[in-house]
């Protein structure tokens, strides 16, 4: 039983302050938590409560005008409703998956998210698992590890990087900067995008089946979206090949999870480099056994850098929100 | 040419074997029992040498064969060959500089991503089945990290340009300072490790290298500080890389080589931040067989007295 919402951090509840609502905590909010201690807003933590959270919204949400969530803390239709003075949505992630973008347009509800500051990370992580699974670093690693050398001797060749032909699944923040990474390497940079990027020096492809057809590895970097949902499929899959390698850093549902598995089980495509899952943190257990997989536990954007840079423009976009000032990274329709 | 006897020092490549079989008398010195008796037999035959990183011609195979006459290594190091004695009786060397060059680059790239975002270590944790939701494990970033390389030849040039485009700021030391470069120089490789968080040793092993890597240049690096060697095992002092890993006064490393290949220092298999692979610098398919064509048109070309591809001595 409560007689008053659970408070932020501080000795007396200042009323003047409005609240952020926050659902349940992102990663971001957990890790640093005092990054988030600002003279213009206070967070009303629903997660404390033992309310259930729809009794919660109605019983202390209803004044609240901006919410902080990330993937575990989806902003449906549902949710918007029991906001009545919803005016701004932040996401501590660079993907919105988990709001509903059409809702918050047809409301006038601003959304930003953290895409630029995690770019950096995402694209190391993607080209780090491309030259994981190319080289086969962390499957000879295991081989090292397991005293294996002086016995078996030489390991098996894995393959060149340079000169391989890599396409890039949306030309976004973190397409473009595993793209940059990529030129230095000798690859040839080949995208899919829902349209051409006037900047971009590199050959466009309109659907991703024609682009499998002319790459050795994709790399995914695009959004979860109803378009985008299981557009890597079995007919893309074998257009990329059996030397063909794949990784994700987006989100596990925009391939055909199943049918990959099936793909990498029976060597229709050469490899994968995952860092994301279709129902995170369950992973096919086909996958544990292969030697040409690399896994990675959705962790491609952690680092404390990259963190704290999050943490700071998450604040900066809500304190710029409630002092009427324009927002640091609004979501831009592209 | 099937007359001339051609000693492979050990296997290397089955490409290149069966190659050296069809054009040459191959000797596979790795299955002769008795080394000494073998040499005895046949040294007035063999006139040419394959050697490679882990077998070469030192000078007590050099005084044994009189009627050597090219030494052709499947490698670019030249760590086991004894250049002096070559030059002295006139023997030629040949080596495989450039064609491996970009995927050494591109494994020391990797061994740093690796070791920094733990790749490595996340691959065992999901493969463990442990993989929880909110088990939230930080690595570090690599963009914009200060990358020192000794030695600035073709390969640390190569890994310089890799690194560039992660935004990472290049420092390096060599023998003398490369003005045409834009690089910062460091006069020394403890200046060097002072000052940046990947130190790299990308230069060849000669006796002026040997331990380049020792306590000081370990303990300038510091607790933070990562070590990538894609040389030689002999440029690190390994026992004090060791226990400067065990004890975390180093942040880690990526190793591909080791002073006594194949075998691996014990305590290195139990750490987290240290990634660990069997020299396979330049171990791809593509590059394999480039270089394996490059030992095999230099020994042609030595023996119709065609200019050498790919001379050293």
């Amino acid at each position: 039983m409560e007689s008053q919402p659970p408070q932020e951090r501080s000795e007396q509840p200042t009323k003047e302050v409005p609240h952020v609502l926050v659902m349940k905590p992102p990663p971001l909010l957990t890790l640093f938590e005092d990054k988030f201690i600002s003279t213009k807003f206070q967070l009303l933590k629903a997660w404390e409560s033992t309310l259930p959270l729809d009794q919660f919204l109605t019983a202390y949400a209803g004044s609240v005008r901006a919410v902080l969530c990330s993937g575990a803390s989806p902003i449906t239709p549902h949710i918007i409703q029991l906001l009545p003075s919803l005016q701004l949505v932040v996401t501590a992630s660079a993907g919105t998956n988990h709001i509903d973008l059409n809702e918050c347009r047809r409301l006038g509800i601003a959304v930003t998210n953290a895409a630029g500051v995690f770019s950096d990370d995402a694209a190391d992580a993607a080209v780090g698992l491309l030259i994981d699974v190319l080289r086969k670093i962390s499957a000879a690693h295991r081989f090292v590890r397991h005293r294996l050398w002086p016995a078996t001797g030489d390991y098996p060749l894995g393959s060149k990087l340079g000169g391989k032909r890599v396409g890039i699944v949306g030309l976004g923040s973190i397409g473009s900067a595993v793209a940059k990474r990529l030129e230095a390497f000798g690859c040839t940079v080949l995208y899919n995008s829902r349209k051409p990027k006037p900047w971009a020096p590199y050959p466009f492809y309109s659907n991703v089946h024609e682009l499998a057809v002319d790459s050795d590895a994709l790399v995914v970097c695009c959004g979860l979206t109803a378009e985008t949902r299981h557009m890597i499929n079995r007919q893309v899959m074998v257009a990329l090949g059996k030397q063909g390698i794949i990784v994700n850093v987006a989100r596990g549902a925009i391939i055909d999870e199943k049918q990959m598995v099936e793909c990498l089980v029976h060597g229709e495509i050469g490899g994968a480099g995952l860092d994301v899952f279709e129902n995170e943190p369950n992973v096919p257990k086909e996958l544990l056994e292969l030697d040409n997989v690399v896994l990675s536990p959705h962790r491609a954007v952690f680092t404390p850098e990259g963190f704290m840079a999050a943490c700071d423009q998450v604040v900066a976009n809500l304190e710029a929100f409630f002092e009427h000032k324009p927002l640091l990274s609004p979501l831009i329709d592209e | 040419m099937e007359s001339i006897g051609v000693l492979m020092a050990c296997p290397m490549n089955p490409y290149l074997e069966q190659e050296l079989d069809k054009r040459f008398t191959l000797h596979r010195f790795w299955k002769v029992p008795e080394k000494s008796t073998f040499l005895t037999t046949h040294c007035n035959s063999i006139r040419a040498v394959v050697g490679n990183a882990s077998s070469g011609a030192d000078a007590q195979m050099i005084e044994a064969l009189p009627k050597l006459e090219i030494v052709a290594s499947f490698s670019v190091g030249l760590d086991k060959i004894d250049l002096a004695k070559c030059k002295e009786k006139g023997i030629r060397v040949t080596n495989t500089p450039d064609v491996l060059t970009e995927d050494v680059a591109d494994l020391a790239i990797g061994l740093m991503l690796a070791v920094l975002r733990k790749l490595c270590e996340s691959d065992r944790y999901v493969r463990s089945g442990k993989w929880k939701k909110g088990s939230y494990m930080l690595t570090t970033k690599f963009t914009g990290k200060r990358v020192g390389i000794i030695g600035l030849g073709r390969i640390g040039m190569a890994i310089a340009k890799r690194a560039e485009a992660f935004s990472c700021p290049i420092s390096y030391h060599s023998r003398t300072e490369k003005t045409e470069t834009k690089y910062k120089y460091y006069p020394s490789v403890v200046e060097l490790a002072a000052n940046c968080d990947i130190l790299v040793v990308a230069c060849s092993l000669t006796e002026e290298t040997r331990h380049i890597v020792n306590r000081k240049v370990i303990d300038a690096l510091g607790a933070k500080g990562v070590l990538i060697n894609i040389g030689r095992g002999p440029h690190v002092d390994e026992p004090e890389l060791v226990s400067a890993l065990v004890e975390r006064r180093i942040g880690g490393a990526g190793l591909d080589v080791f002073e006594h290949e194949p075998e691996v220092p014990e305590e290195l298999f139990g750490l987290d931040n240290v990634v660990l692979l069997p020299h396979v610098g330049s171990g791809t398919v593509e590059t394999r067989k480039a270089m394996a064509d490059l030992v095999l048109g230099n020994l042609e070309a030595h023996f119709m007295n065609k200019p050498l591809l790919t001379p050293v001595v």
